[in-house]
């Protein structure tokens, strides 16, 4: 660097918490950069995050990790103890920006003299606060949407009616969009307005803009008013779905140079005058028919946008960021993907990515599916083609629900097409292809969903394609150019089987066929580089992906390539290709594979990001090639620096044996990623790929329900009873055997969440006639349901048959609560020694039996020290990182190794020995999600978790349920409590509640039982009675501080009572407990501890 | 479309395949790559490709279309009033355009004015084989015609005067644009194959453009200021063009280059030019001015470069490349004179520099 920075020898930085809708694995992505750029520096890095899946938390990263809740009072204590003289603001989403504003706001920044390192907080301010922001705009002729902020409803309606429905409104300071939407008449700006008011105290209305195309741009600033846009992006939906629900593209494909650069222009204006340093994204409105264009907003800090243009160009964004922080321009910064280049350009890509984001709507009970200004997906993928094709049809397989592009899915039930066109839901592009098969044109699509008819013709082409392949019922009838063409265009072999061969085969096996085939006729895809500068200059870059779009590959293989057709180069590759020094593997045998986790969905998040890095890691480590395959935007594990080669490309097994056939590894990791690697296991075993680890045979005997049953009893292991049946007598004669409560699993489901407990016969009859199916072709599983039983989960590692090291952690609930909902503590702090050895015995034999090398988890219930498997995992959870990181053993490093047939170092280390307790708790995105019920079942519902380590239970329970948005009462809480059997459950923590004086208020039936037990409670009746005081009324009015509401049944029928009370507790924002267990241990621990008590201690603290 | 196949067979032999669309005809010219991802009608219509066979990195074109010609006076959306290229080679064409501002596809346009083009080739190993051994000489051969190497008549357009080719043949006179501030200023621009852009940009600022051909003798003019233009090919071509600008400075107006511009204001100046091994042709070039921490992203669009060693000693580098450290542009240590490499009018590109206009004017203003 040319000149001598005066550098912070100390720097703090917000994390952005637990993974919520709308917040999700970009900051940990965006947080983790901007810590390895101020390691460089050598500055003492200090960071708060509660996630402690997250890579940012994990050793090495930051000198000191606190997993503490992101919020003013508790970073103010962090600040008080650690003293750092440098605070990054940018790099943890809202929740870090919002944590800012108020440290600054309230005068905490200077009077510990903590300098905000990059964008000045006033700026911050000037973008969130609607007012400010036009105002601001406004000075520089700036256009931005009409519209005006207000604080009261009646303001709020005045401002409509002077605008003209429909409109928009917005809260200000909220989370991508939350509290937003359309309005079309008075009476739907009465209730949303209403909404929006609870979670900020100023609203904006706008004039809607509907049907404009979606446009926005990442743009830099360095201290010296230098600035670039490192990428722009257009949204495939136009104005009026909110940009995270949106398909993306980039860079934009619309846009004339005129419009593109006029935007880019404005772009740069905007952050010069509003003075950003560091990076902000700016959204456009821009008109279908001119040149005219409104600024949607502009945000001030790292985005999930600015995660993808990240990934999308290969410029690290939020690396160069953090280092302009610091001071520096961005023509002392290199560029560190070409190595040789200036960090100060503009990439040029030539390729066009498509992001999709990934819904789980049908997780839910009640939720709507349509689309609109606030978001709702968990997740998203990010697809590379040479054409948009391409890229679209790899994105709409990457998402995983079951499509396989954008043609040759199975046949959608679309009721009414032109209604589902104009009212787009999570299946929008499949209600097109639906569309398209009807007969609908591109104009009748585009009159319906003003989507740009450019993107309709490429889609309509992909209709086109199939149908000429349709022609065909052989494979050897297809001539070479079509099948080239349908590659080309994005078409799996999967779709190109289903096509020639219809629906009724065995497209498996049909599949492999097309596969053989289109190898002999020498149709292979080639690789390519991402390299930042459309290979204008020679880049160092392992970041790689498949294109048929192409003749030659970039790098080079030690496995002989076919010639493509119609190329001749005489000179050959060498001396044009560019193999880059980290990446040339010197032998195959090098080089191991490892399966990334796909998109971010609930059941599978940020925590398989850490366990493939850490594979990766540890592959690297050993001295060995690490190669990742992964598209998920939102990882670190897809970093351009994080592995030798990167293949951000499909996980499913056409591209996986695709990328063997080239790279010829040692093996593929399949057991760190989830499911969608373990999925793949037997199918790549078959097709001859080396699994490392358990063998694929194995794999399979814990997956198949059958044989896993079958070892279990050989090995004399409990199990809940079970059953697959096929016929509804059956299912009546077993729950006769077994009674009730039972657990549905329906292998086809007509509407609603999949699996279900019902609680007596009538139950089973409604669910097993109207939701489901049942016959030979859809099987129902049926399993015993047993209630107020603990449930137990056993994480380890195993090397041949043997266990390692293991770690057993215990759920507050009972089973019941999906795993992944409950709250988890480890080490388990009351269960039984013998329970404890016990459990351990059974996880040796099961590691015996299934003969397991590498990581493995098991769920267990217990009662009354009887002991039942539930589940069994032969591949790294949910907890390794939480396990891993509260034992202070990487359980990831130990597993990669003994898979990769090295010795793992076991430190002999026992969670008996731990002086703390480590509790991680999940996050839940209701308030997104509207409609949907909050309760707990079966399903998973929550978002992401977080975990944090305290002195005891009650610290650590405390410290989790803050950092997931909870708060300790000031004075009032409700309390309906369900069934005879919680109502007692929640005696005592009533009884404590009282004793420390705090207000209690109670439905009727609870206020009676309380009464009878001496608890005081006024009774708030039902919400759908007219008598008061009204629950209802206490809720809006947020006189209550929370919520405690109970299900009366373990079914999903719930009384709409209940149902209003939980929703209306999400909606306006009142923490709400519904389960007994939980209640009362949050309860029990606020009431024993104080706010002030909790401590401040940084994770190396505990030991 | 009827999918008919055409080669690029470049003179080492290298043959890519792909599909014809635009005019059908064998062609032949010196290839050449541009990372740009937006505004192929401007760069297609710019006179500085001439002879040159075009290969946009960006794998889509075609998706907007074709903006309409306006008959009379500058066009608006596009560098001059025809295509220059020899040829265009692309990944992937979109067939079906959509834009508000579109009246024809680009394979009609190029039909229309007789310009082969080529879909379907890895425009990406393409530009990788140019990086590493500079940029060659080409043809396009259609489907059924000779592909054999020896049979290829590869002609290499910098033989001939490209400038004279594209150069204006009179004066032409540009009034300030409507609205513009009243600026009364003239300036002669001399068109050694001039974007429209760069009128724009002086008109639009209320000044009167006077344009002249490449070799006119423009110091007899009565002037304001001197705009040398950007132009094809090897300015060692314009030597009658140096040795008017020596008049020029000799008279001491100020005097503002672009791209050729500032190239033959270097040879004024005593400095000499080089051919680059595959030149610079992007959006996204970063330059420095030198001396300060200001640093601009510029469009770009030059296979030779100036050796600022040879300059003269009133002479210094104005502006640095900060990926190659190559020459952005000189100026005078005391006087008026001053030129850039890159394009301050854009168009396509981003117009960060425009403001080198602002400059150019106030010292005319002087």
């Amino acid at each position: 660097m040319q000149e001598i920075k005066k550098n912070p020898t100390k720097v703090l930085l917000l994390g952005s918490g637990a993974l919520k809708i709308g917040e999700a694995g970009e900051f940990d992505y965006s947080g983790s950069q901007a810590l390895k750029a101020l390691k460089e520096e050598g500055i003492f890095t200090v960071l708060i995050n509660p996630n402690i899946a997250t890579i940012q938390t994990s050793e090495n990263i930051a000198d000191r990790v606190y997993f503490l809740p992101v919020t003013p009072d508790f970073v103010e204590q962090v600040i008080e103890k650690e003293r750092p003289e440098g605070i990054l603001l940018a790099f943890g989403g809202q929740t870090a920006l919002n944590c800012g504003v108020k440290l600054y706001q309230s005068g905490v920044l200077e009077k510990y003299n903590v300098r905000v390192l990059g964008t000045p907080v006033q700026a911050i301010i000037d973008t969130e606060d609607r007012k400010e922001f036009v105002k601001k705009l406004d000075e520089i002729n700036v256009k931005t949407i009409k519209s005006e902020a207000v604080t009261t409803v009646s303001e709020a309606k005045r401002v409509a009616a002077e605008l003209g429905y429909p409109i928009i409104i917005r809260a200000a300071y909220t989370l991508g969009g939350l509290g937003s939407g359309f309005c079309d008449n008075e009476s739907e700006l009465d209730v949303l307005a209403a909404k929006a008011f609870t979670y900020s105290p100023q609203i904006l209305v706008e004039k809607s803009l509907k049907g404009w195309k979606e446009v926005e741009y990442e743009v830099v600033r360095d201290k010296y008013d230098n600035c670039i846009t490192v990428c722009n992006m257009e949204n495939f939906d136009p104005l009026g779905i909110h940009t995270g629900e949106s398909i993306v593209v980039a860079p934009s494909q619309t846009l004339t140079n005129s419009e593109y650069h006029k935007l880019r222009r404005i772009a740069i204006k905007i952050i010069r005058h509003i003075g950003i340093v560091g990076e902000c994204n700016v959204q456009y409105a821009l008109d279908p028919n001119s040149e005219d264009y409104r600024v949607i907003e502009v945000n001030a800090r790292l985005s999930r946008s600015s995660a993808l243009a990240s990934k999308a160009t290969g410029y690290p964004l939020a690396f160069v960021a953090a280092k302009l922080g610091l001071g520096y321009g961005l023509h002392e910064l290199k560029n560190a993907v070409t190595k040789s280049t200036t960090a100060c350009f503009e990439p040029a890509l030539d390729y066009v990515v498509c992001k999709i984001p990934r819904w789980d709507l049908g997780k839910f009970k009640g939720v709507s599916r349509e689309l609109g200004s606030s978001m709702k997906s968990v997740g998203e993928v990010m697809a590379i083609g040479r054409n948009f094709e391409e890229a679209v049809q790899k994105g709409l397989r990457m998402i995983g629900q079951g499509m396989h592009g954008f043609v040759a899915n199975k046949e959608l039930a679309v009721e009414n097409i032109d209604e589902s066109l104009s009212h787009p839901t999570d299946k929008r592009i499949f209600v097109i292809a639906q569309a398209l098969k009807k007969g609908y044109d591109v104009e009748k699509i585009h009159a319906l969903t003003k989507i740009d008819r450019w993107f309709l013709h490429k889609l309509q082409g992909i209709f086109d394609l199939e149908r000429e392949l349709g022609q065909f019922k052989k494979i050897d009838d297809v001539p070479n150019d079509l099948l080239l063409e349908l590659k080309q265009k994005g078409f799996s072999d999967f779709q190109i089987a289903r096509i020639i061969f219809g629906e009724n085969i065995n497209v498996e096996e049909k599949m492999g066929v097309v596969r053989n085939h289109r190898k002999q006729q020498g149709i292979t895809p080639v690789v390519k580089q991402i390299d930042t500068l459309a290979a204008e200059y020679p880049a160092q870059t392992n970041y790689l992906y498949l294109t048929y779009n192409g003749v030659a590959h970039d790098v080079e293989f030690k496995a002989p390539q076919p010639p493509k057709g119609g190329y001749i180069n005489p000179n050959q590759t060498s001396g044009i290709s560019c193999p880059p020094p980290s990446g040339e593997l010197e032998g195959a045998s090098d080089a191991v594979i490892v399966l990334g986790s796909g998109a971010y969905r609930i059941g599978s998040s940020v925590e398989f990001d850490w366990c493939s890095v850490n594979a990766v890691n540890t592959i690297r480590q050993s001295g060995l090639k690490a190669i990742m395959i992964n598209y998920n935007p939102e990882t670190v594990s897809t970093d351009y620096d994080m592995c030798d080669r990167l293949y951000f490309d499909e996980l499913t097994l056409e591209r996986v044996l695709d990328i063997t056939d080239l790279e010829q590894p040692r093996g593929v990791i399949v057991s760190v990623g989830g499911q969608i690697p373990n999925n793949l296991a037997v199918r790549l075993n078959n097709n001859n790929v080396h699994i490392l680890g358990t063998s694929a045979e194995n794999i399979d005997k814990a997956e198949d329900r059958h044989r896993f049953s079958q070892m279990c009893d050989d090995l004399g292991i409990d199990q809940p009873q079970w059953k697959e049946m096929t016929s509804l007598e059956d299912i009546y004669a077993f729950a006769d055997k077994v009674g009730f409560p039972l657990l549905i699993r329906p292998s086809y489901v007509l509407s609603g969440a999949a699996m279900n407990v019902v609680s007596n016969r009538d139950e089973l009859e409604g669910f097993l006639t109207l939701a489901t199916n049942v016959s030979k072709q859809h099987p129902v599983v049926v399993t015993e349901f047993i209630e107020n039983a603990k449930e137990i989960e056993i994480d380890a590692v195993a090397k041949n048959g043997e266990v390692l090291i293991y770690a057993i952690s215990e759920h507050v609930e009972f089973a019941g609560v999906h795993s992944g909902d409950a709250t988890m503590v480890f080490p388990a702090q009351k269960l039984y020694v013998e329970t404890m050895r016990r459990i351990k015995k059974i996880a040796r034999q099961v590691a015996k039996g299934l003969n397991i090398t590498g990581p493995f988890n098991m769920q267990l219930m217990a009662k009354n020290n009887d002991i039942k498997v539930i589940e069994c995992n032969l591949r790294a959870s949910r907890s390794f990182p939480f396990v891993s990181k509260v034992l202070k053993v990487n359980f990831i490093e130990i597993a990669t190794k003994v898979m990769l047939d090295l010795e793992p170092n076991i430190p002999h280390k026992s969670a008996f020995e731990l002086d703390y307790v480590g509790i991680k708790a999940p996050q839940f995105s209701f308030s997104r999600l509207q409609k949907a019920d909050p309760i707990l079942g079966v399903e998973m519902a929550s978002t992401g978790e977080v975990g944090c380590i305290g002195e005891d239970f009650n610290e650590a329970i405390l410290k989790s349920m803050l950092s997931v948005g909870y708060t300790i009462p000031k004075k009032r809480v409700l309390l309906s409590t369900g069934d005879s059997r919680s109502k007692t459950d929640m005696l005592p923590a009533a009884k404590i509640l009282q004793q420390k004086g705090y207000e209690l208020f109670a439905t009727p039936g609870t206020a009676n039982f309380l009464a009878e037990n001496g608890v005081k409670a006024t009774v708030l009746h039902w919400p759908d009675s007219a008598e008061k005081p009204n629950t209802l009324d206490y809720i809006k009015e947020r006189e209550i501080d929370l919520v405690v509401n109970i299900p009366k049944n373990l079914s999903k029928s719930e009384l709409s009572n209940d149902y209003t009370i939980r929703r209306s507790a999400i909606d306006f924002n009142i923490p709400l407990i519904t389960n007994a267990r939980l209640a009362r241990a949050f309860i029990e621990a606020f009431c024993a501890i104080g706010r002030d008590e909790i401590s401040i201690k940084s994770w190396e603290e505990y030991r | 479309m009827n999918k008919k196949k055409a080669y690029l067979i470049l003179e080492d032999g290298t043959t890519f395949q792909g599909f014809s669309f635009g005019a059908e005809r064998p062609t032949s010219g010196e290839v050449v790559f541009n990372t740009a991802m937006t505004g192929y009608p401007e760069s297609l219509t710019d006179p500085s490709y001439s002879g040159q066979i075009l290969v946009p990195t960006f794998p889509l074109i075609g998706n907007y279309g074709v903006p309409p010609e306006v008959d009379n006076g500058l066009s608006i959306f596009m560098e001059s009033s025809k295509i220059h290229v020899q040829a265009l080679v692309i990944s992937d064409y979109s067939v079906e355009h959509s834009h508000w501002n579109a009246n024809k596809s680009l394979d009609q346009w190029l039909k229309e004015q007789n310009v082969p083009g080529i879909y379907g080739v890895d425009t990406r190993q393409l530009t990788k084989i140019i990086r590493e051994r500079g940029v060659m000489l080409a043809t396009i051969v259609m489907e059924g015609g000779d592909l054999t190497l020896e049979h290829q008549k590869f002609e290499d357009p910098n033989v001939e005067n490209l400038v004279a080719k594209v150069s204006c043949c009179g004066l032409e006179k540009y009034e300030p644009t409507k609205n513009a501030p009243e600026t009364p200023l003239n300036i002669v621009l001399v068109d050694c194959g001039c974007k429209y852009n760069i009128i724009r940009c002086l008109a639009k600022r209320g000044a009167t453009v006077t344009r002249v051909p490449w070799d006119y003798d423009f110091t007899q003019l009565e002037y304001d200021g001197v705009m040398l233009s950007n132009g094809p090919g090897n300015p060692a071509m314009c030597g009658i063009t140096v040795e008017n600008i020596k008049k020029a400075i000799a008279k001491g107006k100020p005097i503002f280059g672009i791209c050729m511009g500032n190239q033959l204001l270097s040879m004024a100046a005593g400095g000499t030019t080089y051919k680059m091994k595959y030149g610079h042709r992007s959006h996204n070039q970063p330059a420095l001015e030198v001396g300060t921490n200001h640093a601009v992203i510029t469009s770009q669009n030059h296979g030779y470069a100036v050796d600022t060693t040879t300059l003269g000693s009133d002479w210094e580098p104005y502006y640095v490349n900060l990926n190659d450290g190559t020459c952005e542009g000189i100026r005078h240590k005391s006087k008026p004179f001053f030129s850039v490499q890159f394009h301050p009018e854009a168009a396509s590109g981003p117009n960060d520099t425009e403001y080198l206009f602002d400059t150019f004017l106030a010292l005319c203003k002087k």
